[in-house]
């Protein structure tokens, strides 16, 4: 089968992640993009630990280690520094985790977005702080558990819309993605390359020890993220909604949730507000692209359904 | 071209003839004019600099940082609690080897808000690997800015310049800029020992363990012995192309005087004032400025201090639990003298004025061995 995915690899094949790790691949593709005119900030994220250890790297362009919170204003430095020595050619990246950009690092993004700096912030999602031992981030999905929301405080509010919000903040191009449709992400990447000013890009990468699963179905989960909806794929230009993938045939997020230890705590009911927030932000995105939305019908239903029997911890407008 | 401008502009002024390329600024009183006037430099071309206006401290350090590993020449001015907030980056400059330079206004941390002088904020900065300059006068502040880019270039450390909230940097003084192609030949274009290239792809900053982690800083500490000979040299040459006199000390008719006071920042010129007055009235008063006070000039101090019948340092900061941070230092640098009384006055938080008086006042407690471990000098109580 041919593909569009560059062969070149600007990965080697050693390296610290986990078996199975999605941030391992979110990588991988997303060089394959950018190619060898490219240099990175990394704050502390999982990537931190994977690259690996002084003098090892497993990464082929120029990679600078930075504090957590700094990936974008590092990055926007960085690309300062180029642009004043007639090298603004250079993709400058930043590569931050969920927390490293929904939490600790939003500030700085916010300000480089703001300011229209040319830099490409790239956040790999594994939905939570992996690399610390799976605390929650505001990344963390509702109902999940991780060493800090363990049952039955597990989480219950909803994870943070970054691309809403880096939307509101008129950024030229933001998109999501997953590792499970690497020609999709690519092409995305290719279009952020391509645009001068502010980029954002979330890509969706499970984590086997982190969402309990086991590794060798990493690339199934994370595909479900999608074909269940809860994670669509869809970029904004300017303000202008489209989805990349969409799909006629309804399946149930507990196809996704049920694979997954860090959900197996969930009760009938929990999981119907999951399908409803699901149902929510999917009429949304329809809304924003202009769209008809195929799965009304089942918005309305799961409305119905969490309004007369829901867990304590939801709110919902009752008749 | 001589001009009377205030503490503030002199850092603006030192930032452009520098030909800083990359200046990443958040706006905190009193530094706010320096940034107003560097905005007003590149907005009318006068500077080709790319200015980040970035959200907070904390981005302009991390960009500061970024900017000079692409290998530019980055500057950034702060204040008190911007400086404070950018601690952590502090350290990163200097562990990362970024040979970025700061201005900081001294300006005291709240609570309660103040916007006055006195030096812990700088002082909270102590062992965060950088060089440490205190300013005396706008020129002072001009030529520091000038020489802490060569200096922190040759060795990959960062520099710290720091001036008084409004006694300096809201004060006009008279200050020759020098001219441009000298300060281009004193300080030519940048040139990274190391920098981010895609042709030559590294790491830099990943993860290290104990078997190497140690080594980095000892390497960052042998590189700071080199600091005073690089100092030492520089301000020769800087006295070669421009004719001004510095060292990381200062003395005042130090060499046969009996009591010695040693003072840092403004301070240093109202003591020279008290120094002549003292000597009018028959006491054999004399002063010791801090120049730079990272590294420490153990050695100048030693010579300096040694023999004298008593010393009084005079700190406009408290190491709280602890004791003046000169004072501190001092002690440290006359260990091998331990006959020598060595006398704390602490004075002027939060911007209380220090004057002439108050200095002579201090100068006679010395003299008489007055004093309390620190004297909180003029404090009311």
């Amino acid at each position: 089968m041919k593909t569009t995915i560059p062969k070149e690899e600007l990965i080697y094949s050693g390296h610290l992640a986990c078996q199975g790790c999605g941030a391992t691949l979110a990588m991988r593709y997303t060089l394959k993009a950018l190619g060898k005119n490219t240099v990175y900030t990394i704050p502390a994220c999982c990537w931190s630990v994977i690259d690996g250890p002084f003098p090892y790297t497993s990464l082929q362009i120029p990679l600078f280690h930075t504090a957590f919170e700094t990936a974008a204003s590092m990055a926007s430095g960085i690309q300062a520094g180029f642009a004043i020595r007639g090298k603004g050619d250079i993709n400058v990246v930043a590569w931050a985790g969920d927390g490293g950009t929904v939490d600790i690092g939003i500030q700085a993004l916010s300000g480089v977005v703001e300011r229209g700096d040319n830099v490409l912030y790239i956040c790999y999602d594994n939905e939570a702080y992996m690399n610390t031992g799976i605390q929650r981030s505001g990344s963390t999905p509702v109902g999940a558990w991780t060493t800090t929301t363990p049952p039955p405080h597990f989480k219950k509010v909803p994870k943070k819309d970054m691309v809403a919000i880096m939307v509101a903040h008129h950024i030229p191009y933001t998109a999501t993605g997953n590792i499970a449709y690497p020609e999709d992400w690519i092409k995305k990447v290719n279009k952020a390359k391509e645009i001068v000013g502010p980029k954002y890009l979330q890509i969706l990468a499970s984590c086997p020890p982190g969402w309990k699963h086991s590794s060798e179905i990493s690339i199934e989960v994370v595909r479900l993220a999608t074909s269940t909806r809860k994670w669509p794929l869809y970029e904004v230009e300017h303000g202008k909604y489209n989805f990349t993938r969409t799909t006629k045939k309804f399946v149930p997020v507990s196809e996704f949730l049920k694979l997954q230890g860090r959900f197996r705590h969930l009760t009938e009911e929990e999981i119907d507000v999951i399908q409803l927030l699901v149902e929510e932000h999917w009429a949304d995105l329809c809304a924003k692209a202009g769209i008809e939305n195929q799965f009304a019908d089942k918005l309305e239903e799961y409305t119905e359904k969490v309004k007369k029997n829901h867990p304590k911890w939801f709110h919902i407008e009752e008749d | 071209m001589r001009k009377v401008i205030t503490g503030n502009h002199a850092v603006s002024y030192a930032a452009k003839i520098a030909r800083s390329e990359v200046v990443a600024a958040y706006p905190i009183t009193p530094q706010t004019q320096v940034v107003e006037k560097i905005s007003s430099f590149c907005a009318d071309g006068e500077m080709d600099a790319i200015f980040i206006k970035v959200e907070s401290e904390h981005s302009a350090c991390a960009a500061c940082i970024g900017a000079s590993a692409a290998g530019a020449r980055a500057f950034t001015a702060t204040s008190s609690q911007g400086l404070a907030l950018m601690h952590e980056m502090l350290h990163w400059a200097a562990n990362a080897r970024t040979p970025i330079v700061i201005a900081n206004i001294n300006r005291a941390m709240g609570p309660p808000w103040s916007i006055w002088t006195d030096q812990n904020d700088s002082l909270s900065q102590r062992d965060t690997g950088w060089i440490h300059y205190y300013c005396e006068g706008n020129q002072d502040v001009l030529d520091s800015i000038i020489q802490a880019f060569k200096v922190s270039e040759t060795v990959s450390v960062p520099s710290l310049v720091v001036l008084d909230a409004f006694f300096l940097s809201h004060t006009s003084e008279p200050v020759d800029l020098p001219d441009q192609k000298l300060v281009d030949k004193f300080l030519p274009k940048y040139e990274a020992k190391w920098k981010l290239d895609p042709k030559e792809p590294h790491t830099y900053g990943g993860l290290t363990g104990p078997d190497r982690y140690y080594e980095l800083r000892y390497n960052l500490q042998k590189d700071f012995l080199r600091v005073e000979k690089v100092m030492d040299k520089v301000h020769q040459e800087f006295k070669e192309l421009f004719g001004r006199e510095y060292g990381r000390v200062e003395p005042f008719m130090a060499d046969d005087a009996e009591i010695l006071l040693v003072v840092s920042g403004t301070i240093s010129s109202t003591a020279k004032q008290a120094v002549v007055e003292a000597r009018e009235a028959g006491l054999k008063l004399g002063s010791l400025k801090i120049r730079v006070f990272r590294p420490f000039p153990f050695d100048l101090v030693k010579k300096y201090l040694k023999g004298k019948k008593a010393i009084a340092v005079i700190d406009r900061n408290y190491s709280f639990g602890g004791e003046g941070i000169f004072y501190s230092e001092v002690k440290s640098a006359m260990y091998d003298d331990p006959h020598l009384p060595i006398y704390s006055y602490i004075a002027g938080l939060g911007g209380r004025d220090v004057a002439v008086k108050d200095i002579l006042a201090i100068a006679n407690l010395a003299k008489e061995g007055k004093c309390d471990h620190p004297t909180w000098w003029g404090v009311k109580l």
